[in-house]
C-alpha cells in the first residue's frame, strides 16, 4: 500500500508544515502551476505507521543472512555510523575554511594513506561516488595518460568475458572499442586469447581479480607483463578486493589504476543503490591525472589539493568531497580493524566461502569450478537439475526466500548456465553457514519430491511469485488517484 | 535439442534462411531464446540500413538480460518483423518462426561462411552447454 492510498482530503500533519513564506515571487506567471501539487494528506501517526510497516518488510543484513555474490553484503558496524554522525561532522559546511575543519581533513587524509598502503598504489583520490564512477575515472585517466604522450593509436580496451558489465560499458563511455577475450575451462583468462588481442592499439586491460567466477587469476604477473610490454595499462576492478585485502596488493600485481568499492570491502552501507563511494588509486605515472579535491598534510596542517596543485587533473566529480559521510564510515572501519584486522577480513571471507562451498558440494550441489579453491565467493550451477526436473536457479532462489534467506546472485556471471553466485562474507558465523547449507539441502529434497511446489515459490512471502514479464512490459511507476 | 537442418547458423546463435528471391531471413536460435528467458522488448533495425558482417543490429531484452543480435553477413535490411515489438514472446514460443529481419546480402558468396546444423551443434558443444 502506498502512502497516497492513506490520503484523506484535509487531513493534516501540523508539525511538518513549512513556516517559511516567500515575500516576493519573481517567477513568471506562465511558469507557475495552476493546480496544487498532488501530495498525500495524512496524519503524523498514519505516516509513522506506514513507514514503520514498510521498514518491517525490509530484508537487510541487520535481520538475515544475505549471501549476494559479488556484492559483499558484510555487516556494517554500528560504531562506524555512530562516529560518522557526530554533530561536528554532520554540521560541518563543505565550504568551511580549512582551519576550522582540520579534524575532518585529517580523517580524509588518513583514509587516503591507508587505502594507498593496503592497495600498494602511489596515490589515492577519494571523490568518486560509486563503483561505476570510479571505473569511469580510472579509464579516463588511462586515456589522459596516452593522450599526454601523443600516443593516439590506442583505441582498444581488453575486457575478459567474465567481467562485470560495467567494465565494457566504461570503456565505451571513454570512447574505446571493447575487445572481449575468453575464459578457459578452469576459469582463468585464456592467455592465448590475451596474447592475440594485445598490440600497439591496446590502451589497457580491465581485470577483476579474483574474477567474477570466484577464482584467483593464476597468471596475473604474466598478464601484467604482456599488457605492459605492448604499451597498455592495467586496470584493477576492486569489486572483489575483499578476498585479498591485506594479503596481496594490486600495486604489486602490476596494476596501474584501481577502484575500491567502499560499500563492499570497507563495509559502508549499500543503501538503495547508494550512496556509494569508490576511491581510485593509481601508480606513479598516473598521479598527475587524479581527480580533485584530495587532502595534503604539510608542516602539521591539512589542506585541500585543488586544480592549482594538480594542473593535469581530469577534474572534479562533485562539488565537494564526494560522499563525505560514507568516506567517514570507511575511515572508522579501517581504524577499527587496523592492519592485522584487514588480514583477518580476507582470511575469514575466503574461509567462509570455501567452507560453504564444501558443505553445499557434500549435500549434492554441483560446483562450477570444483577443482579450484574458491575466492570469497563461489558458483553453484543447477544445469543438470534443470535438465532433469525443470527447476531453475531462479526457482531455487525464490524458494530460499521462504526459508528466510536472501537469494544469492542469480544468472551472473552469464558464462555459467543456471548459476548461483554465493558470497557469505567474513562476518557470518559457522552456525549461520550450517543453517544455510541445511536450508539448501531441504530445497534439494523438495526439488526431487515436489518440483512443482519449488517452481511456484515463494509461498510464504507477502507477495507470491510475480509476473516479471508483465512488470517489465507494463511499467507502473506513478500513482494516480 | 533439435536444430532445423534446412537453416544456416552463426556462432553467435543467429539462424539464417535463404529465400528464393536472394534475400535471407534472420532470427535467433532455440538455444539463444532458452538462455535469455522470457523476452520483454525487441529493438529492430531501420529498413534500408546497411550492415557489416557481425555488426550489432537488433537488441533483444529478456527478464534476465539484454543481448545484441549480429548481422550474419554484410547487406541491406529490406524488412523487419515489427509484430515482435508488441509480442516479443513469440521468440520464446517459436524462435524459428519469429524472424527478426530480412537482409539483401551484398555478396551471396558470404553465405558460405555460415555453419550448417551439424556445425552449429558442434559449436554449442564446445561452448560447454
Amino acid at each position: 500500500m502506498l502512502i497516497f492510498e492513506h490520503s484523506r482530503p484535509g487531513r493534516r500533519n501540523r508539525s511538518q508544515f513549512s513556516t517559511i513564506k516567500a515575500e516576493k515571487q519573481n517567477i513568471p506567471q506562465n511558469l507557475l502551476r495552476k493546480s496544487p501539487m498532488l501530495l498525500p494528506e495524512a496524519s503524523e501517526m498514519d505516516v509513522v505507521r506506514h513507514y514503520t510497516r514498510l521498514s518491517q518488510k525490509n530484508f537487510s543484513i541487520d535481520t538475515e543472512f544475505y549471501p549476494l555474490g559479488s556484492c559483499t553484503m558484510k555487516y556494517n558496524p554500528r560504531a562506524c555510523n555512530a562516529l560518522a554522525m557526530l554533530p561536528q561532522f554532520l554540521a560541518r559546511h563543505p565550504l568551511a575554511p580549512e582551519d576550522t575543519g582540520q579534524g575532518f581533513l585529517a580523517c580524509m587524509y588518513e583514509l587516503q594513506e591507508i587505502l594507498k598502503d593496503v592497495t600498494g598504489m602511489a596515490g589515492v583520490s577519494l571523490t568518486p561516488m560509486a563503483g561505476a564512477q570510479g571505473e569511469l575515472i580510472g579509464v579516463m585517466m588511462i586515456r589522459a595518460y596516452h593522450e599526454a604522450r601523443g600516443d593516439k593509436k590506442r583505441t582498444e580496451i581488453i575486457v575478459p568475458d567474465a567481467a562485470h558489465g560495467t567494465n565494457p560499458a566504461t570503456a565505451v563511455m571513454c570512447g574505446y572499442k571493447v575487445v572481449e577475450i575468453a575464459t578457459d575451462k578452469e576459469g582463468n583468462v585464456d592467455m592465448a586469447a590475451l596474447k592475440a588481442a594485445v598490440g600497439p592499439q591496446t590502451a589497457g586491460l580491465m581485470l577483476t581479480n579474483p574474477s567474477t567466477l570466484g577464482v584467483f587469476e593464476k597468471n596475473v604477473s604474466e598478464m601484467s607483463r604482456i599488457v605492459h610490454d605492448a604499451g597498455g595499462l592495467l586496470y584493477y576492478d576492486g569489486a572483489n578486493l575483499n578476498a585479498v585485502l591485506g594479503k596481496v596488493k594490486p600495486g604489486d600485481m602490476g596494476f596501474d589504476v584501481i577502484h575500491i568499492n567502499l560499500h563492499k570491502t570497507f563495509s559502508t552501507p549499500h543503501g538503495g543503490g547508494g550512496p556509494g563511494a569508490a576511491p581510485v588509486g593509481v601508480a606513479e605515472r598516473l598521479l598527475p591525472y587524479l581527480p580533485v579535491p584530495m587532502v595534503a598534510y604539510e608542516k602539521g596542517v591539512y589542506r585541500w589539493l585543488t586544480e592549482k596543485d594538480v594542473p593535469h587533473t581530469i577534474g572534479r566529480l562533485s562539488a565537494h568531497m564526494g560522499n563525505a559521510g560514507v568516506l567517514l564510515r570507511a575511515y572508522v572501519y579501517v581504524r577499527l580493524l587496523g592492519a592485522k584486522g584487514m588480514n583477518r577480513v580476507s582470511e575469514y571471507a575466503t574461509l567462509n566461502a570455501n567452507y560453504l562451498m564444501a558443505e553445499l558440494s557434500k549435500v549434492g550441489f554441483e560446483i562450477a569450478f570444483p577443482t579450484r579453491r574458491a575466492s570469497h565467493e563461489f558458483i553453484v550451477t543447477l544445469k543438470e537439475i534443470k535438465e532433469k526436473t525443470g527447476v531453475t536457479a531462479m526457482n531455487l532462489a525464490k524458494r530460499l526466500l521462504d526459508k528466510g534467506y536472501h537469494a544469492p546472485t542469480t544468472y551472473f556471471p552469464i558464462l555459467i548456465p543456471e548459476c548461483l553466485l554465493i558470497e557469505p562474507a567474513e562476518t557470518e558465523s559457522k552456525e549461520t553457514l550450517d543453517a544455510f547449507a541445511a536450508a539448501m539441502k531441504e530445497i534439494l529434497v523438495e526439488i526431487q519430491e515436489q518440483a512443482e511446489m519449488v517452481k511456484s515459490a515463494p509461498h510464504d512471502m507477502p507477495l507470491r511469485k510475480l509476473d516479471d514479464v508483465k512488470a517489465a512490459r507494463e511499467l507502473d511507476l506513478t500513482w494516480k488517484p | 535439442m533439435s536444430i532445423p537442418t534446412q537453416l544456416k547458423y552463426t556462432k553467435s546463435h543467429e539462424w539464417v534462411k535463404s529465400e528464393s528471391d536472394g534475400t535471407i531471413t534472420v532470427g535467433i536460435t532455440q538455444h539463444a531464446q532458452e538462455l535469455l528467458g522470457d523476452m520483454v522488448f525487441v529493438e529492430l533495425p531501420k529498413i534500408g540500413r546497411t550492415l557489416a558482417q557481425k555488426e550489432e543490429c537488433v537488441v533483444v531484452e529478456s527478464v534476465k538480460a539484454a543481448a545484441d543480435v549480429y548481422s550474419p553477413v554484410a547487406g541491406e535490411v529490406v524488412a523487419v518483423n515489427s509484430e515482435l515489438e508488441s509480442s516479443p514472446e513469440k521468440i520464446n514460443q517459436d524462435p524459428y518462426q519469429a524472424w527478426l529481419f530480412k537482409l539483401k546480402p551484398d555478396n551471396a558468396a558470404d553465405l558460405a561462411s555460415l555453419l550448417d546444423a551439424q556445425g552449429y551443434e558442434k559449436a554449442l558443444e564446445s561452448e560447454g552447454h
